[in-house]
């Protein structure tokens, strides 16, 4: 928003110039999209943020069509999802594309934020940006647990159980908190009900942080695999239609994998025990969230007691140190922007952070098979290996590596290594 | 006499009247606000039919000895354990045990054949075994958590694996001998 100053639409009819006048939403799209200036040579990790948006639309509209023959009642939850399987004209495609669509949307939201890991996007001047991106994830949390509920199968009920029971670890409040929660002494009727209403309500305030996302994306524009700012005007190419057409050849790709699993694997991601009816008197033998919490329910169920060493005075409960250690890994990479202080942004020009990001990564994706065994043996050893790395990477490993690394030289523009033939892969 | 309006508006410490005014009234403003948003916040809590709905009655009679039962109360099971002899003497005698969460097996139970428990493991809120016959009971004879393999003994306390506390005692009353009121 800060190249040029706003100008009105280029091919312009008597129509468009008056409604312009009086509301300049042509201008503003002319100059979002015409205008915009993006660095030329974004690769296709860029295309993750558009279909991030494209999901949520996607979200929002097959879940205002489930919600038109769901029943937000314990009696009448689960017969109703099965009626919108069976009965309803469509129902099946509907909700195989809104269950498989979260499992989509968390799939390009991580490798969004990994994309931003890579290339150092998350540094200045675009600290806000980042975080924006992070609380989308906490809320995209928050509706995915709440959307699970619905159905009200064993899963559903049991997973709310145990989530919710969480907030009991909070010293002296936490159990008229969990009580507050449910509305009830157990997870009941009113939990179901407050839980639909809210998850039809927390997309939209997806929504308007996206929108701000994107204002304070667009504030200094996008990032590039360089890692280095625009300098002239031969860095940029217009958005539109140079990016609008890269990013609807990602979205077809895309869809035909998002597919794929709608019509030929539509219960890949889901457990078989959520098609059983809830049963609050019986849990299930397991109770494993969906994947896309895994590595946090994995940090969750790893720290143990923390108590005083050499005693046996326990300093805080497993439970309640596990409960702070869970949002303090969604937290924690907020501070990142300062953690890590290394003024060169992309990973090509940062050896030794390049290997960090992929040992990173690789201790994420631990963290999620380690979430999905029984805490015993092997297992509770590697999750809390896998948990003290997470912690360490960000806290420890960041801060060093950007005191000590010597980095590679920068270009000097974006043009430069073309021009110069030297940037090809 | 001589000070001037402006000069009597303003404190030593170069704080107007007007300062004063704006601070009251974002005080005033914001507890007025805290006010409104109340009801809202309070109208998640239990409701009072759901409270009003909050003891049961239960008939002991058709419980044998050695028998235990499932009843739901306040939307969570409730087990009651006929105990017999030799259960009461084996929870009894491991009152001295090493104990997570220190009770005695007195303090637990009003008659001691009748144990009294809410069904719910105090980690992470699942349903323990044991109640049925063929289930397993743990390594205390009580009951097991399949979730995250908390193992509770014959008083319902917790002697190994991550729940942080005892199954916990509902309030209750016995109306007759073989009345039992919860809640």
């Amino acid at each position: 928003m800060t190249s040029s100053s706003p100008r009105p639409p280029s091919s312009q009819g008597p129509i468009v110039r008056w409604i312009d006048e009086r509301l300049p939403i042509f201008t503003f799209m002319e100059h979002e999209l015409n205008d915009y200036p993006t660095p030329k040579n974004l690769n296709y990790w860029w295309n993750f943020g558009s279909l991030a948006g494209i999901v949520l639309v996607i979200m929002i509209a097959t879940g205002i069509f489930l919600a038109m023959n769901y029943t937000a009642h314990v009696d009448m939850a689960f017969g109703s999802v099965e009626r919108i399987m069976r009965d309803v004209n469509y129902g099946w495609l509907i909700r195989y594309v809104h269950m498989n669509g979260a499992s989509m949307f968390f799939l390009v939201v991580y490798i969004h934020m990994f994309r931003g890991l890579y290339y150092g996007s998350y540094k200045g001047p675009r600290e806000l940006l980042w975080w924006l991106g992070l609380i989308v994830l906490i809320l995209m949390m928050a509706t995915a647990f709440m959307g699970y509920v619905l159905p009200w199968g064993q899963m559903s009920f049991w997973g709310a159980t145990v989530i919710t029971n969480l907030f009991s670890a909070i010293p002296l409040v936490g159990d008229p908190i969990v009580t507050w929660l449910w509305g009830g002494f157990a997870v009941d009727n009113p939990t179901l009900q407050r839980f639909f209403s809210l998850h039809y309500l927390l997309p939209f305030v997806i929504v308007g942080v996206v929108v701000l996302h994107l204002v304070a994306l667009h504030t200094h524009g996008s990032n590039n695999p360089l890692g280095i700012d625009r300098k002239s005007e031969k860095d940029s190419i217009p958005f539109h239609p140079y990016y609008t057409i890269k990013d609807m050849f990602g979205l077809g790709v895309f869809l035909i994998f998002f597919m794929g699993f709608v019509f030929f694997a539509p219960n890949f991601f889901g457990e078989p025990d959520n098609y059983i009816p809830a049963n609050p008197l019986q849990t299930p033998a397991e109770i494993v969230p969906e994947w896309y919490l895994l590595p946090f329910y994995a940090i969750l169920r790893s720290v143990p007691d923390i108590a005083i060493p050499g005693t046996s005075i326990v300093f805080m409960e497993a439970k309640l140190a596990g409960v702070i250690a869970m949002f303090g890994a969604l937290l924690v990479p907020a501070a990142l922007p300062w953690l890590d202080f290394s003024k060169v942004r992309s990973a090509q020009f940062r050896p030794i952070y390049k290997q960090l990001f992929w040992i990173f990564l690789a201790d994420c994706i631990l963290l999620g098979w380690v979430g999905a065994q029984k805490p015993e043996g092997m297992t509770l050893f590697l999750g809390r290996a896998a948990t003290a790395y997470y912690f360490a990477h960000l806290l420890i490993l960041m801060p060093l590596v950007a005191k000590f690394e010597k980095t590679r030289p920068l270009p000097e523009s974006i043009s430069d290594p073309v021009l110069k033939n030297e940037g090809g892969e | 006499m001589s000070e001037s309006v402006k000069d009597s508006d303003q404190g030593d410490d170069g704080e107007t009247r007007r300062d004063f005014l704006t601070l009251a009234t974002v005080a005033l403003g914001a507890a007025g606000a805290a006010a409104a948003v109340w009801p809202l916040v309070d109208s998640m809590n239990p409701a009072a039919d759901t409270l009003a709905l909050s003891s049961i009655e239960v008939d002991l009679k058709p419980i044998e000895t050695g028998q235990r039962i499932t009843v739901k109360w306040r939307g969570k099971p409730v087990f009651i354990d006929h105990r017999t002899q030799a259960q009461i003497k084996r929870a009894r005698a491991d009152d001295g045990a090493k104990l997570r969460d220190p009770e005695v097996d007195k303090a637990r139970v009003k008659k001691a054949e009748w144990l009294v428990l809410v069904g719910v493991c105090t980690h992470l809120g699942c349903v323990p075994l044991g109640q049925k016959t063929g289930q397993p009971r743990g390594e205390f004879d009580g009951w097991f958590c399949p979730c995250h393999g908390s193992h509770y003994d014959a008083s319902g306390r917790i002697r190994k694996g991550p729940a942080p506390k005892n199954l916990t005692v509902p309030t209750y009353t016995f109306l007759t001998d073989t009345m039992l009121r919860i809640g």
